[in-house]
């Protein structure tokens, strides 16, 4: 295997300070930007050469998003890392910000000297305060040692970086929804167009990425967009983090190659718990289609290969079922989850993540009807992309992807009024 | 009244933003004024909307939109236990029964002396180390048994 590129520091006893980030050759790639006076051109075909793509989710490929900053702007820019990971089952960010805070510093610097901007913000997921402050410290750090601020590394560049604490509320995790909440209001997302880069945080060009895909730059711009890519397979570039999670014996973060098979990654977290068999796993974060045990054995973790077999790569998240998982309760908690989290903003979500919370609820506990699992899929298909932001589609596809593979037993927790494991 | 610890926290907060959006602090104020007092009450949001010149409404709008604002008393020591399906699979169920036998209070509840209140949570972004409980927003313990739970209970106990 590759020595590691996200978690290159996690072999010291503290892995998050400069110094240590340093000895693996931290802030080399931020100085080569500096020194060589590289054109944002030039760093845009690197990150595109990558083949990086958003890993927050959506996959959206990072060098086109940075193009469409407006260029020869004359006034302030802003740049945004959504740390806000809160879909469930996933908990790669937090690593980078515990473990390697350093790495996402100089990926933003980069960044930011790419899109000319000087100020950039880091909205981190409320529940992880240790994380948060690991932030703090690690910019402060940064500040001192002539990282972040203004003339970085001796030149005229200036940028510096803030942690914005979220409170709970996972819709945060959409972009515009995201850049609400800095400004200090209630997390609703924006209608779009315009996007954030004509009308972003304040109402100014703003570009918004992912931890992971931040920390992922200063190893593109290192070793060049070419290897990277390399390290994946064809449309997937890189390496990407898993977070594996329920039903094995050694739950944990994983950095692999993109496209590494998933009963590699399964072996990796030790296997299904006690022993027993694979049932099901939602393999990129809660949103994303469940597949079961047989189909997920033969596939591969990557953007294609998992779309080919009905899902999404997502976040990156992995939560493995065994036999012992009744369908029908994991996805009542899931529905209420999207239920709870609705911003209450546009009537589809509003009302139907309640409503599919509630039939699932009443099948969960006895009092299904037959007719309850057409009517849940037709509320799907009246959620699903008719709302403003992606929670949508977010409560839908786990109900649509859990009757499509295991609507047997859905079926007969109506019939018989209990579990059917 | 703001104490002038809160205050000094948000003014540190403020230098983050620029000068002309005061708001963006809103989010911050909430979480100290919850960390010195245990809760946030009316008349504190009241006050935040003057020191940061919002509409009193626009505060109260954030403080009851973000789950991990407290705005009624919820015990001393608040355990947030997360259910969401990682931590389901993973036994948050048995935590909670745990809980309850150990403090007789189930979700949303709190013990008659005012110490302890437990919470329903969601995802806390910390997954593979199922099942999770924060203590008051800050400290987060995972990978929970009951030994584990009477440990921290144990050590709260002290407090």
């Amino acid at each position: 295997m590759n020595a590691p590129i996200l978690f290159n520091t996690l072999h010291f006893d503290q892995p998050w300070t400069l110094e240590n980030y340093l000895k693996v050759g931290g802030y080399q790639a931020l100085r080569k930007v500096l020194t060589e006076k590289m054109s944002p051109d030039a760093i845009i075909a690197e990150v595109k050469a990558s083949g990086l793509r958003g890993r927050g989710g959506a996959g959206f490929p990072t060098g086109l998003k940075w193009s469409f900053m407006p260029k020869n702007y004359d006034g302030v820019k802003y740049l945004v890392c959504n740390s806000d990971e809160g879909e469930p089952g996933t908990c790669k960010d937090r690593d980078i910000l515990r473990y390697n805070p350093h790495m996402l510093i100089e990926g933003m610097a980069i960044a930011a000297y790419c899109m000319d901007v000087k100020t950039g913000y880091n909205y981190v997921h409320g529940e992880i305060f240790e994380a948060y402050e690991r932030m703090e410290a690690a910019c402060e750090e940064a500040r001192k040692a002539g990282y972040l601020g203004k003339g970085i590394l001796g030149t005229n560049f200036e940028f510096d970086l803030h942690n914005h604490m979220g409170y709970g509320a996972y819709v945060c995790g959409e972009e515009t929804a995201l850049l609400e909440s800095i400004e200090g209001k209630k997390g609703q997302p924006r209608f779009k167009p315009p996007f954030p880069a004509s009308y972003g945080l304040y109402g100014k060009p703003t570009t918004i990425n992912n931890t992971e895909t931040f920390a992922s730059i200063p190893w593109i711009i290192a070793n060049g967009g070419k290897k990277f890519a390399d390290i994946g397979v064809a449309n997937s570039g890189g390496v990407k983090l898993f977070s594996v999670s329920g039903h094995v014996n050694k739950p944990g973060n994983f950095e692999l190659p993109m496209g590494t098979p998933f009963r590699k990654l399964l072996e990796l977290a030790g296997g299904v718990r006690h022993g027993h068999k694979l049932k099901a796993v939602i393999p990129g974060g809660s949103s994303m289609p469940v597949l079961p045990g047989e189909i997920m054995m033969e596939v591969n973790m990557d953007y294609d290969s998992l779309q080919k077999a009905g899902s999404y790569l997502g976040s990156g998240a992995v939560i493995v079922m065994d036999e012992t998982t009744c369908m029908v309760k994991a996805l009542e908690r899931l529905s209420y989850f999207y239920y709870e989290e609705s911003c209450g903003q546009c009537t589809p979500c509003r009302e139907g993540t309640g409503w599919l919370y509630r039939i699932i609820h009443r099948i969960e506990h006895g009092e299904g009807k037959p007719e309850d699992l057409d009517l849940l899929l037709s509320l799907c298909d009246n959620i699903a992309g008719r709302t403003i932001c992606a929670l949508g589609d977010a409560a839908a596809w786990p109900v649509q992807g859990m009757l499509k593979h295991f609507r047997k037993e859905f079926e007969y927790h109506i019939e018989h009024k209990r579990c059917l494991v | 009244m703001l104490s002038q610890q809160v205050t000094t926290l948000i003014d540190k907060e403020l230098k983050k933003y620029p000068a002309d959006q005061r708001q963006s602090a809103v989010m911050a104020a909430l979480r100290f004024v919850q960390d010195e007092k245990g809760w946030i009450a009316p008349e504190d949001m009241a006050d935040i909307a003057v020191y940061l010149g919002m509409q009193q409404m626009a505060v109260f709008e954030v403080a009851t939109f973000y789950h991990m604002y407290k705005l009624e008393p919820m015990g001393k020591h608040t355990l947030t236990v997360c259910t969401n399906l990682s931590c389901q699979l993973c036994g948050s169920g048995d935590t909670l029964d745990h809980l309850h036998k150990r403090l007789g209070i189930g979700l949303g509840e709190t013990t008659p002396d005012g110490k302890y209140g437990i919470r329903e949570g969601e995802c806390m972004g910390a997954c593979v180390d199922a099942p999770l409980l924060t203590i008051n927003n800050r400290q987060m313990c995972g990978r929970l048994t009951p030994e584990k739970i009477d440990q921290i209970l144990a050590e709260l106990d002290k407090q």
